[in-house]
């Protein structure tokens, strides 16, 4: 329970220094690009948005004290408000992100999913067969992790999409015959424009898995434990199984750091497939200044990592007794 | 305090036979590893090209021209190497253009990062107590903090001419990927806090940034070494995104993301226009590859359990590593009498 609260204390604070982050990152660049732009909306935006965006970044007759600004900011997303987006007419930035973030929380979770679980069990046979062809895999994943994700996203819309035409390479359902919905229809079609995405995501982030769980199973193959239940003739495949469930365990401690990698390559990803997730109306909100959405979206994002980071972290402790009694 | 200086007695006086045995030593151990040999020759190969690149590109790789390739098109051939983009810019010459920013910024924010890696990593293991409980909550919050959101939002606020400056978008990359390097190097440096050279350089009253400096840091090179290519390896994949994501530009260089962004946004795959985005992809693939395969190298020089040995040549014997066990040719025996047989039995209730 103890180890329970330090983690989530933990996260809590992650959270409040994301939140200050994502204040304070308007506000530490010089030149005021939020001012230029709130001044160049006075003629399109309604009064009332335009109140509301002068608050938020502290322009205007709210010109108040940092201290202040910080605290309505707070204030703001307490209420569950992130401000008003410039770019989409002045629709909440909470609506926005609310229609696309599942569709990324979905790709993202059952990417990272499927390739966690693959490169482990390819990592613990490549440790057992040392010196065979599956340690010729090591160098191809390593490949693939090291090209851009977009790159590889590319080549597989190439290959599956405009050559063999198996896969649709663009969007997230087809707008015409489908309607989003929890009908069978809508189902199958998301999941088929969801393949390459997915494909891409699993591809790329392979090889840290199988490398991780690899060095891990060779080290722990060393353990005296190891070497009892071999010299004691158990079936090898007994061995493999106690050398692999203690080999897991910092795979699943890397978890964390891995997550926020697929995030960040997930965004790209979304561009090339014009998939309908957050990465894609981040991109247009980048493009379009429309600076309270992409504040909104990182915030969300991190929110989002954190949480997931915080479910990894107890299922480790819920693993592993000797983190129970350590703290 | 006195400091008696004892290491001119130490030394032995260098016999020709010892000078001899020095002289043969030289041949580096590192290099005996082929991955690792092959990582540094791709990425010299590189170096070379980001250092004459942009002086041995045959155009401006941002000056418009007529498409001059067979049949008035833009696939290679003729006078442009890599063929041109549908707006007929020179492919060949914004792939040279654009390794001078990549490496520049690969190896500014790979220092960057590692440095505060070490200064705070080392701080952390070494000073322990309170330093270390602030020092590693910081690192933990900048590693579980998504960084390309981070960047990107950061990216937009300065706008891409601005975040486009190598020393800006090294530091703003260094300032999000130094952590994971620090908590590396604070396990290691707190396993080494109460080792006997360490507590020797302690008590004969030396300063704690020359305990850092001089005594520690010299014993995590392999480790430095590591968490550098590491960070060199994520800081390429990141710059190259946000130059895809248009939030960096290089300027009148040309960045290799930019270039795969065009060409997604020109339809080059639907075109077939390979000559586009092939070149770039490949060149970014083949570099990260590049320094994976080095760190391959220091991951085996550090970690010995992951060579594999291979038997001396002449002889005919094929050695297969196995789990746990020296290989040994023979069989083992069927009939189990050993005394682990007691243990075994112990071991199949236990499941």
């Amino acid at each position: 329970m103890r180890v329970f609260l330090r983690r989530l204390g933990f996260y809590l604070l992650a959270a409040v220094a994301a939140v200050t982050l994502d204040f304070f990152i308007p506000r530490m660049v010089p030149g005021d690009p939020v001012l230029t732009a709130l001044a160049q909306l006075k003629g399109s935006a309604t009064p009332g948005a335009l109140a509301a965006l002068q608050a938020q970044y502290g322009e205007g007759t709210n010109h108040a004290g940092l201290w202040h600004q910080y605290l309505h900011f707070w204030n703001m997303l307490l209420h569950g408000d992130l401000g008003l987006s410039l770019s989409l007419g002045n629709t909440h930035v909470t609506t926005i992100i609310g229609q696309h973030i599942w569709w990324t929380v979905i790709l993202v979770g059952l990417a990272t999913v499927i390739s966690f679980i693959v490169g482990t069990l390819i990592g613990t046979l490549a440790a057992w067969r040392r010196g065979t062809w599956i340690e010729s895999l090591l160098p191809l994943t390593t490949f693939l992790q090291a090209m851009p994700y977009f790159f590889f996203a590319t080549l597989l819309v190439l290959l599956f999409a405009v050559k063999l035409n198996l896969f649709p390479a663009q969007g997230g359902y087809d707008t015409f015959s489908s309607t989003v919905g929890l009908n069978w229809a809508f189902i199958s079609d998301a999941l088929s424009h969801a393949v390459l995405p997915a494909l891409t995501i699993v591809g790329a982030s392979l090889a840290g898995w199988i490398i991780g769980m690899r060095n891990q199973v060779v080290t722990v193959a060393d353990e005296d434990y190891v070497l009892l239940a071999e010299a004691a003739g158990l079936p090898r495949q007994r061995v493999v199984w106690y050398a692999m469930r203690n080999a897991i365990l910092p795979q699943i401690s890397s978890f964390a750091l891995a997550l926020s990698f697929v995030v960040g390559g997930s965004l790209l990803t979304e561009i090339v497939f014009s998939y309908p997730g957050i990465g894609f109306i981040l991109l247009s909100a980048v493009k379009s200044l429309d600076y309270s959405l992409v504040q909104g979206i990182f915030l969300v994002i991190t929110l989002v990592v954190l949480a997931a980071n915080f479910i990894a972290d107890i299922v480790y402790v819920a693993l592993d007794p000797r983190t129970r009694q350590e703290a | 305090m006195e400091i008696v200086d004892v290491s001119k007695e130490q030394v032995p006086p260098q016999t020709p036979l010892a000078a001899a045995q020095h002289k043969r030593r030289p041949k580096l151990r590192i290099t005996k590893s082929k991955k690792m040999l092959a990582g540094l020759v791709i990425l010299g190969f590189y170096v070379v090209m980001g250092v004459i690149g942009p002086w041995i590109a045959p155009y401006d790789p941002n000056a418009l021209g007529d498409l001059t390739g067979p049949g008035g098109t833009q696939s290679p051939g003729g006078h442009h190497l890599l063929g041109q983009t549908t707006i007929g810019n020179d492919i060949f010459s914004q792939l040279l253009a654009g390794t001078r920013p990549t490496i520049e910024v690969a190896f500014l924010s790979g220092v960057i990062a590692t440095a505060l890696a070490i200064v705070i990593g080392i701080t952390a293991g070494y000073m322990g107590g309170f330093v270390d409980e602030v020092l590693s909550l910081t690192a933990n919050i900048f590693l579980v903090l998504p960084a390309l959101p981070l960047l990107i939002a950061i990216g937009a606020f300065l706008g891409p001419d601005r975040a486009g400056s190598p020393w800006v978008v090294s530091l703003i990359i260094a300032a999000t990927g130094w952590a994971w390097g620090a908590r590396v190097m604070r396990a290691q440096a707190m396993s080494m806090r109460n080792r006997d050279f360490v507590e020797a350089a302690r008590v004969s009253g030396e300063s704690t940034s020359r305990i850092i400096l001089a005594e520690i840091m010299p014993n995590l090179s392999a480790v430095i070494a590591s968490s550098f290519l590491f960070t060199t390896i994520y800081a390429i994949g990141t710059y190259v995104g946000l130059g895809f994501l248009n939030v960096v530009s290089a300027g009148p260089h040309y960045n290799w993301g930019t270039m795969l962004f065009d060409a997604t946004s020109s339809s080059a795959v639907e075109a077939g226009s390979w000559w586009w985005y092939v070149p770039p992809g490949l060149a970014i693939a083949v570099l990260g590859m590049s320094l994976a395969l080095i760190n391959f190298g220091i991951d085996e020089y550090i970690n010995p359990r992951l060579r594999i040995a291979k038997p001396a040549k002449g002889t005919k014997v094929k050695v297969r590593p196995q789990l746990g066990f020296t290989p040994v040719v023979r069989k083992r025996p069927v009939v189990d009498a050993s005394p682990y047989a007691a243990a075994r039995s112990q071991l199949e209730e236990a499941q």
